[in-house]
């Protein structure tokens, strides 16, 4: 069944871009109903794409072709309730659909809603949001560059060509305020003007799809629903720079995103809108996608870089910054998904409007995936600045199954564990580097009280043990020697001194490793050593686990137990 | 050597190390990258995805076509994760060990796994039905805790769906069995 328009033309001017949308935008309108069908990972692993072909035989079998379109589209954020199913025009959503809803639900297009289906899509979980990378909200064909081109796609790719200076558009988004997503929060603008400046033959751009957080997978659902707002971010990043050829580094563990990535690619390059002489001006800018295999040190920049170059994903001292010798020595532009993703909202529509959301320091909007022991798991979007509390117990919907809220860890194997007391700082790049946490990609994993914070370092360490690349010595050697100290405290063999020295090497691996890996590895441990320290006590000298992990709760965690 | 002779070697492709069909599209990925020294992971990748693991044959034959030493090739074929120098069980699981995942319980999956079937991470069932893999993060955290059952993510697994999953496969390959010679 072909049932997507495919346009075939060149597109070289701002007129042509909004023809072909207009063009698009009256063949969707001849359809009364239009319903998408989430293809997320989420939705996808319950069936989701079975859904799909369920409804569009329904439309097809009741030979409603002509006025019903059925589309795959992006993710929702609440992936708690895939697959979902959304009606735009009805503004309705469709939760745990199953095969045999689709005659009702096709049924229910032009009348009453299927009841026992719906998903409050008024709840606090949608209306607090603010979204601006992901505005579609799944909304949109993620594989057809036609319909990113009727919901203005493009657009402010050649507003960038046509009308900014490159000069100017890195002013652009130094105006913006936009900062990197990546976790680190480096000002993007200043980035662009270093690389810019530098004298070179030849730059590169670099999209970070690292994503090596565990818990994090908000640029795996950027990806794979705006492959397209990533590419056009990264051109305009190009033009802004003066780059002709870039790499979109993403992990092999996001097959999904790989193959969007790739598709949207080549259909970019059909229609003039990648490739050479970029809206017929003498802008070049080729993309090649890459894979990951697996490292986690590879989010790394310049480990990272050796990786595109073929070899092991070690990293290197700083400076020289790939910003003046990156990529086979030339000037490298390095930015996360997320902060490619940002650029076309500030680049269409001003830099000023776009710096009125957020906090002074910290401007614009983040994505955040709220997993762990939360009702609504999914991928969130909110302003800088908003309130843990508010991100956790309004839009995450709290903590089920009567449990009580621990702490939420934030910023991957680097970050840290915020408890309830800290519930209402907000959320922005230096109140949780106060924390001792860490931004992050935006990962945040909520724990209630089943969950041992001796138990959750001692994870985060055996990650960044076995992830140490092995290159110095404090990360390589300090992070197994941490993971051998956190396992006897979690056995109940540690003592008081053992605590002692556990936090001097955490300082010592802080202040000496290479990269970043090694320098956030300690963080989990000193975080929850700072907010937790009776639970470490209870091990060391009452020899007891409160959270009831290491052993059941009341028992002696030094007794052997019996397997499970 | 002589510029000429460097040359004439980099015109000439290394012969593949069987008359097997499926060389034909690790050898046109390298080309597709011009058989330059930094293809060498896309082509890693390639040799995976179509014989499943990198065997030493395979290593030596893309060191010598990308002209590249077999140390360098083996030192970077064992950083990564992804790489698998052994060959894998007709099917595969991958379990997640990601912190939703971990939170939420895998670790006990991987328990389960291991007393009912004697199988720890890395191993291969003796008749090579499937092989137990585990994952850092899947990024399907929203539907933790989540593992891979060839190639399908399935999400919120509990031990009965895994073992019921895993039974299938083992099933099978003893239906199987009579009809081998």
């Amino acid at each position: 069944m072909m049932i997507d328009r495919k346009i075939n033309q060149q597109i070289s001017s701002p007129e042509e871009l909004a023809n072909v949308a207009a063009e698009q935008l009256a063949w969707q309108a001849q359809y009364q109903h239009r319903v998408f069908v989430c293809m997320g990972t989420a939705c996808q692993s319950v069936q989701s794409g079975a859904v799909l072909t369920a409804l569009q035989a329904e439309i097809k079998s009741k030979a409603r072709e002509n006025e019903c379109l059925v589309s795959p589209g992006g993710c929702q954020g609440n992936c708690a309730s895939a697959p979902l199913v959304s009606v735009p025009e009805q503004d309705l959503l469709y939760q745990k659909v199953q095969l045999s809803d689709a005659e009702e639900i096709i049924e229910a297009l032009a009348g009453k809603p299927v009841g026992r289906l719906l998903c409050d899509n008024k709840s606090d979980f949608f209306t607090m949001q603010n979204r601006v990378v992901t505005n579609h909200r799944g909304l949109l064909n993620p594989e057809s560059i036609e319909d990113y081109i009727a919901a203005g796609g493009f657009s402010a790719l050649l507003k960038a060509l046509t009308d900014f200076t490159p000069e100017a558009v890195v002013q652009e988004l130094q105006k913006s305020g936009l900062r990197g997503r990546g976790g680190a929060g480096y000002p993007t603008g200043l980035k662009w003007s270093t690389v810019a400046k530098t004298r070179a033959e030849q730059r590169y751009v670099i999209c970070n799809a690292d994503e090596g957080d565990p818990g994090a997978f908000m640029n795996r659902s950027v990806l794979e629903d705006y492959p397209f707002r990533v590419l056009e971010g990264m051109a305009i990043a190009a033009y802004a720079v003066g780059a002709s050829k870039g790499y979109v580094y993403v992990r092999a563990e996001y097959p999904l995103a790989v193959e969007r990535v790739t598709k949207a690619i080549r259909n970019a390059e059909k229609h003039g809108l990648l490739g050479n002489k970029i809206g017929s001006m003498s802008f070049d800018f080729q993309v090649e996608i890459r894979l990951g295999a697996g490292a986690f040190v590879c989010g790394e920049e310049t480990a990272l870089i050796s990786s595109i170059e073929g070899g092991k994903g070690l990293p290197c001292p700083r400076p020289p910054y790939p910003a003046e010798s990156g990529l086979w020595g030339m000037p490298t532009l390095i930015n996360n998904v997320e902060t490619f993703a940002n650029v076309v909202p500030i680049i269409s529509g001003g830099a000023e409007k776009y710096a009125t959301i957020g906090t002074p320091t910290s401007k614009g909007t983040k994505t955040f995936a709220l997993s762990g022991s939360i009702m609504n798991t999914g991928l969130v979007e909110v302003p800088l600045g908003t309130s843990l509390r508010k991100m956790i117990f309004d839009i995450g919907g709290g903590v089920p199954d009567g449990h009580k809220f621990k702490a939420v860890q934030t910023g991957g194997p680097a970050g840290g564990c915020i408890p309830e007391e800290h519930l209402d700082a907000t959320i922005d790049y230096e109140t949780l580097m106060e924390l001792g946490s860490f931004m992050g990609s935006g990962g945040m994993i909520v724990m209630d009280d089943s969950s041992c914070m001796v138990d959750v370092a001692k994870f985060f360490m055996q990650f960044c043990a076995a992830e140490s690349c092995g290159k110095c010595v404090p990360c390589r050697v300090g992070t197994a020697h941490m993971h051998d100290m956190l396992d006897r405290i979690t056995k109940g063999e540690g003592t008081m001194e053992e605590l002692g020295q556990l936090e001097s090497l955490c300082d010592v691996v802080k202040f000496t490793s290479l990269c970043g890996l090694g320098q956030g590895a300690p963080n989990p441990v000193l975080s929850t050593l700072r907010f937790f320290k009776g639970e470490y006590l209870a091990h060391i000298v009452g020899h007891t686990c409160p959270a009831g992990v290491c052993a059941p709760v009341g028992q002696d965690i030094r007794r052997p137990t019996c397997a499970l | 050597m002589s510029v000429r002779t460097r040359a004439a070697r980099k015109n000439v492709a290394v012969k593949a190390p069987s008359d097997d069909k499926r060389w034909s599209i690790v050898a046109a990925v390298m080309r597709k990258h011009g058989s330059a020294q930094s293809a060498l992971i896309e082509t890693l990748h390639s040799v995976q995805s179509t014989f499943g693991y990198l065997d030493d044959t395979a290593l030596a034959f893309v060191a010598h076509s990308l002209r590249i030493p077999l140390s360098k090739v083996y030192g970077v074929a064992t950083f990564y994760s992804h790489f698998r120098l052994k060959p894998q069980g007709k099917h595969n699981c991958v379990i997640c060990m990601g912190t939703a995942c971990y939170i939420k319980g895998s670790a006990r999956l991987l328990q389960r796994i291991d007393q009912k079937y004697g199988l720890k991470v890395g191993d291969t069932t003796r008749d090579n039905q499937f092989s137990l893999l585990e994952a850092r993060c899947l990024g399907a955290c929203g539907i933790a805790p989540a593992g891979i059952f060839d190639g399908r993510v399935l999400g919120n697994l509990a031990s009965p769906l895994v073992e019921s999953q895993l039974d299938n496969w083992l099933a099978e390959s003893q239906q199987n069995e009579p009809k081998l010679p």
